[in-house]
């Protein structure tokens, strides 16, 4: 049987999924809002105590993977395999490096007794614990997001180095390109949200 | 899309990045918020529009995102709506 792709019907496929994963995040971003309403001294003093650098640096460099997924699409187009292959890896070890500062960030929190359950969050104000809840629920979140992302790019990755991702048939490439921007835009959210309420 | 558009979106990212950073270090009241709301809906239109080609796609995509964003908002609106009439 010869192999039979719809690029067009699979990318209108990764766009509906694209939006339940958009439903999912705001419903997050809804209890964010409704708390922050009825909470607001406990989530400002509750942001100013995440790092500002943690968040900017990890905004900036999701940015730029962002911009090197979407120019290793024009690379697969223009033939130049080499720099294709050589922009989908920077997005991944970006991701990775993403996932670096998190661990650091969440760690130092952890260290600071700063956790889900943890009896100074527990006994402390009510505001306090369900911003730290939040923090964590939705942080993690998109942290498992950036790990999906990033066997997905490696996937693609392979397929461009072994041919079977080409010039004129980037089909996979820009499907795990649109996830990995979703990732982005949600970051994007959660920066401001997060680390830098006022 | 070429290289070049493509680095100018990157550059209005990251300017719009700092813009948002040195806002929230003045107290501008409620603004603050609205503010940070507004710079990161900026952000989200380019990079959906430009780095996801959303701009350059077919109607169906176009008019699914768009509804997938009144829904959205309908969501946001009637919470809000409930919450502030408590």
């Amino acid at each position: 049987m010869a192999k039979h792709s719809d690029t067009k019907g699979s990318r209108l496929g990764m766009w509906l999924f694209l939006y339940t994963e958009i439903m999912l995040f705001a419903g997050l971003f809804v209890l964010y809002a409704a708390y922050l309403k009825k909470y607001p001294a406990d989530f400002i003093a509750g942001g100013k105590e995440l790092s500002l650098i943690f968040g900017a640096v990890n905004t900036l460099i999701l940015l730029v993977s962002s911009f090197a997924v979407a120019a290793s699409i024009t690379a697969s187009r223009k033939q130049s395999k080499r720099l294709s292959a050589v922009l989908i890896a920077a997005a991944v070890m970006i991701g990775a490096v993403f996932l670096v500062n998190k661990y650091i960030e969440w760690g130092h929190k952890i260290h600071l007794g700063i956790y889900p359950n943890a009896p100074d969050l527990i006994n402390g104000p009510p505001g306090r614990n369900i911003f730290f809840g939040l923090y964590y629920v939705i942080t993690g979140l998109h942290g498992l997001h950036i790990i999906i992302g990033m066997v997905l790019l490696s996937v693609c990755l392979v397929m461009v180095l072994t041919n079977r991702i080409h010039s004129g048939n980037e089909g996979i490439l820009e499907n795990c390109g649109l996830y990995w921007h979703l990732v982005d835009i949600i970051w994007i959210f959660i920066f401001p949200l997060f680390y830098l309420i006022i | 899309m070429p290289y070049s558009t493509m680095i100018g979106i990157l550059g209005i990212l990251l300017v719009l990045t700092a813009v948002t950073i040195g806002i929230s270090m003045v107290d501008l009241g409620n603004f603050n918020v609205w503010a940070a709301l507004l710079i990161a809906s900026t952000k989200c239109s380019f990079v959906v529009l430009f780095f996801m080609h959303l701009k350059f796609e077919n109607r169906a995509i176009k008019i699914s995102f768009a509804a997938t964003l009144f829904c959205v908002a309908l969501v946001i609106g009637f919470i809000f709506w409930d919450i502030a009439f408590r």
